[in-house]
């Protein structure tokens, strides 16, 4: 029971990390229209997050 | 390419979809659930993604660049939450056999008909706008099909005459699938494991197929996402969608937007009915918070480099961008890829459709028609016996009239919006659960007219401010109505209340709607304290993981009739699973039948929890309240009810420090009943080793008694022989049960003891002159030492010959024949007066030692000499001798003859013999 | 041809009885006094059936039981248990180790006999 509150006190904190991550004003740090290996960096920012949120829940679910 | 290969694709693909929900319903009533997999939940959760993600994510990101992310942003935020807040509303779903979301709200707010009536509105009039867009994805894609290889955008559909509309059979075709899907049984509850099998596997044939679109794109038709990224760059028309402000996209559009869609992803009708209604296990939950958020990963991962490439490949030929999965395909003559892309779509269509219309159809049925006829029609109800065919004929009419009305929504409305925009006109409407579905689980302060007036509140902005607008904007309404509202009322335009601008429609529409919503709901519910009812329902929805809760049946108090129950609950389940039911539930309670259940609170909370997931709390609280009598509780008792429930809290420290004492209680109660236990399990070996060595005598007495008595041949030496051996037998048995008395007599303390004066060397020589006959009978040499004195003890001297006559018989028996030495030895020790019987014997080993001194046990092989011995000399002597505080032990070394002594305190005799007095 | 029985008990009474009733009725008989005995003589002197007694020393009954019924040059012998604990279970564990018949003592010498020569009957 105290792992299980545990975990999901660690998902709250990634939900509110993601929340930051994902909106301004953090989000128009990446606006200006760069590329990074030929890809817009905006999006590389966006997608690399989202990725990174799913794999933070996956690791603190299953680990 | 004909439309006849389409329509046979697609209905081969849906014949398939069908034998997949067939075998989901055939294994979960042979009891071997298909779905009971954390994975196949994530993928039935997948039906968020429908054509809009599948087509019209792609259209979003040719206009707004990144605009479309937030809608699948918002949910991979969300779902971190769902550890506490989906895990609730699965547990309290369970609980109180919820079977959508007007059933949960209605049920919270103390079993409200009217408001679930209102979700119900609200979800229906909210949800068909989407169901619409389903209907014009499928439609427009299968046009566009039909004139491959030519790429013809389809004609506006007013021109095209009713009967001629695919669309329109689109929608019947689709209202019959999701009747054969979710109303096929004659089984009027919650569950439909088919077809959630069903969607799961349309959400993997939409995501594998939007992947193999969106790799053939970006590395057939160009040559990597670096291509693409860098012909954007190099036009000017198309660089803008790399950044952030793409096509009016801002900041606080994309902020409303992740949030809208973080509550439709829990409050979509559908999204409910896969993620709490059809949840067959908690744990799932655990792992769909990761893989749903990976899916909706995956199959937006191509969404840019299609939209992208689709508007370099289409530069100027005016396809609409949300074909572009299917044109790009077409336009490079891959005819069977766009086959397929249009059955993926078929998938993301059917998957919603069926879902969400089996959603909605059971809110109407179970919180819109079923207490409308209740409320009118009651007494016609009463005359039909089995009413779940009636269940599912509501549900059957509701399902076609929803995709009806979708139907009717895409001819009037349709063709003004994108897919976007149509689908978040839906997310805006199932927004205003919010408040009270998460307020509900939160606040116990929460009331019914709180939840009313902010889901009105809340539903009036959202129509004025996005639905009313939509049917302007497609002609229904004059087109005025934009701009200037309500004649007369410039301040009051609908897109722009209060002069506010800046936000796109939809995020001005959910501040409004939220604050309308949220403001009523909180301030409305601070007007008066929650009544009786609406603070049992409260806490029962609160507290649904505190263990000290209040039960169900804790807030209703009255008497009812089994007899009454059963068929009540069987005219709409069924009366088979009815009986079924409650023959669960009386072995849950432990009772023998149905007809011996009691007819109390629990019974009653069971069978309307029963009934509620047949046609919805608020329904089941009505039929059941109408056959039993209830005397209602007030809000005193309700309060009283709860306070207990808190003390139980405040004092829970103070408990567990009982129940640590209880614990310390029952671990010593427990080791009693294990020494009881081996009592007994001791008794009942006695008993049965005196029945064994009683029927033992008696077997030999019984069979020569029966040869003498059948054959008076025998000879007279045998006949004298056989009668010896009776008598002997006779006199072992009395022995036996001689000794078998004594012994109950002195383990049980009533024995007589007639103590008096007695000396040990008294004792000793009339023991040995009783025995002497038997030591000359086996020629056995027995010395004695005696001193000339002891000091006198206060005894019962018969007892104490008995011992010693004990110990120089058990001698002799074992001494060899001739040249067997017994030795008797008396002396005074300092603790007392002490006696040893030694003998030059076979002696006994260490296990022996032990044995002997057991009832009925003898040592050695005491076959030539049985019927001499009982097994009960030795703990007798034993007993005897630790009545007067002695004890008797043996020494001895296997081989080398043993010596029994007993040892008896000079001073302590005379208090054993005055407690036993 | 002559019937062979052996007594396994170690009562001597029993034993005595058990012998003049079997020979009265016309069979040879051959006595073992504790468990090891009976197995050593149902081994050499392959009696056709064997009155056990449960309750012996060094092996009890139901081993002697299990043995014979183990060894594959005894098959065919008929065993009769008789023991003077009378509870159910007993009487199933004998069955299970493989007894033709159970007797409780003390018996009836008629359906002792009787049970014997059914034994004997159908075994031939």
């Amino acid at each position: 029971m105290i792992k299980a509150t545990l975990t999901g006190q660690r998902l709250v904190a990634v939900f509110l990390l993601g929340c930051v991550l994902v909106n301004y004003p953090v989000l128009s740090v990446f606006d200006p229209a760069g590329t990074w290996g030929g890809i817009p960096v905006l999006y590389l920012y966006v997608f690399g997050v989202w990725a990174a949120v799913i794999a933070l829940m996956a690791w603190i679910i299953e680990c | 390419m004909t439309g006849s290969i389409i329509v046979v694709a697609s209905f081969l693909y849906l014949a398939f979809l069908f034998a997949v929900a067939y075998v989901g319903d055939k294994r979960a009533d042979a009891g071997r659930s298909l779905i009971a997999n954390p994975t196949i939940y994530a993928l039935s959760l997948a039906v968020y993604c429908t054509t809009w993600t599948y087509y019209g994510s792609v259209g979003r990101a040719a206009s707004s660049g990144l605009g479309f992310v937030p809608i699948f942003l918002g949910p991979t935020l969300v779902v971190a939450l769902w550890w506490f807040v989906m895990l609730k509303m699965v547990r309290i779903g369970k609980t109180h056999r919820i079977t959508s979301i007007a059933d949960f709200i209605a049920s919270r707010y103390g079993k409200s008909q009217l408001l679930g009536g209102l979700v119900t509105v609200i979800a229906v009039l909210g949800v068909i706008p989407y169901i619409a867009l389903q209907l014009k994805a499928v439609s427009t894609s299968f046009s566009i099909l039909t004139h491959y290889p030519a790429i013809v955008m389809p004609a506006k559909s007013e021109t095209v005459p009713w009967l001629a509309d695919t669309t329109l059979y689109i929608a019947l075709m689709m209202a019959a699938f999701t009747i054969l899907f979710g109303t096929r049984h004659l089984d009027a509850t919650e569950r439909h494991e088919g077809m959630v099998a069903a969607v799961a596997f349309e959400s993997l044939v939409k995501l594998v197929i939007f992947l193999v679109v969106g790799l053939f794109v970006t590395f057939s038709l160009f040559d990597g996402p670096e291509d693409i990224f860098s012909r954007v760059a190099e036009d000017p028309a198309l660089r803008h969608l790399t950044g952030m402000e793409a096509g009016g996209n801002s900041f606080g559009n994309w902020f409303a937007l992740t949030l809208l869609s973080m509550l439709a992803v829990m409050f979509l009708p559908r999204q409910f009915q896969v993620a709490v209604v059809e949840n067959v296990n908690e744990n799932h939950l655990r792992r769909a918070i990761w893989l749903f958020p990976l899916y909706l990963l995956l199959i937006n991962i191509f969404v840019l480099p299609i939209a992208l490439g689709g508007l370099i490949h289409f530069a100027g030929q005016g396809v609409d961008a949300d074909t572009f999965v299917l044109t790009l395909p077409m336009a490079s003559g891959h005819g069977w890829l766009a086959l397929l892309v249009f059955i993926g779509g078929l998938s993301a269509a059917t998957g919603m459709i069926i879902v969400e219309t089996i959603a909605l159809s059971t809110m109407v049925c179970n919180d819109l028609v079923m207490p409308l006829l209740l409320r009118y029609r009651w007494l016609a109800l009463q005359g039909r016996e089995d009413l779940s065919g009636l269940l599912l004929g509501i549900r059957r009419f509701a399902i076609v009239l929803i995709l009806l009305l979708g139907y009717l929504y895409f001819r009037l409305a349709g063709e003004a919006h994108a897919l976007v925009s149509i689908g978040l006109i839906s997310f805006a409407a199932v927004a205003q659960f919010a408040p009270a579905m998460i307020g509900g689980m939160y606040w116990r302060g929460a009331t019914r007219p709180g939840a009313l007036a902010g889901l009105s509140g809340g539903f009036a902005v959202w129509l004025y401010t996005l639905l009313l607008p939509s049917f302007a904007k497609s002609g229904w309404l004059p087109i005025e109505f934009l701009q200037v509202g309500i004649p007369g009322t410039e301040w009051l335009r609908p897109q722009e209340l209060f002069g506010l601008k800046g936000l796109d429609p939809i995020a001005h529409s959910l501040f409004w709607s939220l604050l309308v919503n949220i403001g009523a709901y909180i301030c409305v519910s601070l007007i008066r304290r929650p009544n009786a009812r609406e603070a049992g329902q409260a806490t029962l929805f609160v507290d649904v993981f505190k263990q000290s809760r209040p039960a169900g049946d804790a807030f209703w108090r009255g008497s009812a009739r089994i007899g009454d129950l059963l068929p009540l609950i069987g005219r709409f389940i069924g009366p088979e699973r009815a009986r079924g039911a409650f023959a669960d539930y009386a072995r849950s309670r432990g009772v023998a039948g149905v007809d011996a259940l009691p007819a109390d609170a629990g019974l009653v909370h069971f069978a309307e929890t029963t009934l509620a997931g047949a046609i919805g709390s608020a329904s089941a609280r009505v039929m059941v309240a109408s056959v039993v009598q209830e005397e209602p509780l007030g809000l005193d008792e309700v309060m009283n009810i709860l306070d207990e429930a808190s003390q139980v809290r405040a004092y829970s420290k103070r408990l567990e420090l009982k129940s640590r004492e209880l614990e310390t209680a029952t671990s010593e109660l427990r080791s009693a009943n294990e020494r009881l236990k081996e009592l007994d399990r001791l008794k009942d070996d006695f008993m049965s080793s005196v029945t064994h060595e009683l029927r033992t005598p008696l077997t030999s007495i019984r069979a020569f008694s029966e040869m003498l008595l059948d054959d008076p041949r025998i000879d007279l030496t045998e006949r004298k022989r056989f009668l010896g051996i009776i008598v002997s037998e006779t006199e072992r048995l009395t022995r036996l049960v001689n000794q078998v008395l004594d012994m109950a007599k002195i383990e049980s303390g009533h024995a007589d003891w007639h103590n008096g004066e007695v000396s040990l060397i008294e004792v000793v020589e009339q023991a040995v002159a009783s025995t002497s006959q038997l030591f000359k009978d086996k020629e056995v040499a027995l010395t004695m030492d005696l001193p000339e004195s002891v000091p006198i003890l206060l005894a019962d001297r018969d007892r104490l010959v008995q011992v010693v006559l004990n110990l120089l018989s058990n001698a002799v028996k074992f001494v060899a024949r001739g040249e067997g030495r017994v030795a008797i030895h008396l002396c005074d020790t300092g603790e007392g007066l002490r006696v040893d019987v030694a003998d030059n014997g076979p002696g006994l080993t260490e296990q022996e030692q032990i044995v002997v001194f057991e009832k009925f046990r003898q040592g050695g092989n005491t076959m030539t000499d049985k019927p001499q011995g009982t097994g009960l000399g030795l703990p007798i002597s034993r007993q005897i001798v630790e009545h007067y505080g002695g004890r008797l032990w043996v020494e001895s070394v296997a081989g080398a003859g043993a010596c029994f002594s007993f040892l008896l305190p000079c001073g302590k005799s005379t208090e054993g013999s005055e407690e036993a007095g | 041809m002559t019937k062979k029985i052996l007594i396994a008990d170690d009562e001597q009474n029993i034993v005595i009885s058990l012998e003049f009733l079997m020979k009265r009725e016309g069979f040879s008989v051959c006595v073992a006094n504790d468990g090891q005995e009976a197995l050593d003589k149902a081994r050499s002197e392959q009696p056709d059936l064997v009155l056990l007694d449960v309750m012996m020393p060094r092996k009890n009954g139901y081993e002697v039981c299990q043995e014979i019924r183990a060894d594959a040059a005894l098959q065919g012998m008929r065993i009769l248990m008789l023991t003077a604990k009378g509870r159910e279970t007993e009487v199933t564990k004998g069955i299970a180790m493989g007894a033709d018949a159970y007797m409780t003592k003390p018996f009836s010498t008629k359906e002792l006999v009787a049970k014997v020569k059914a034994l004997l009957d159908a075994a031939a």
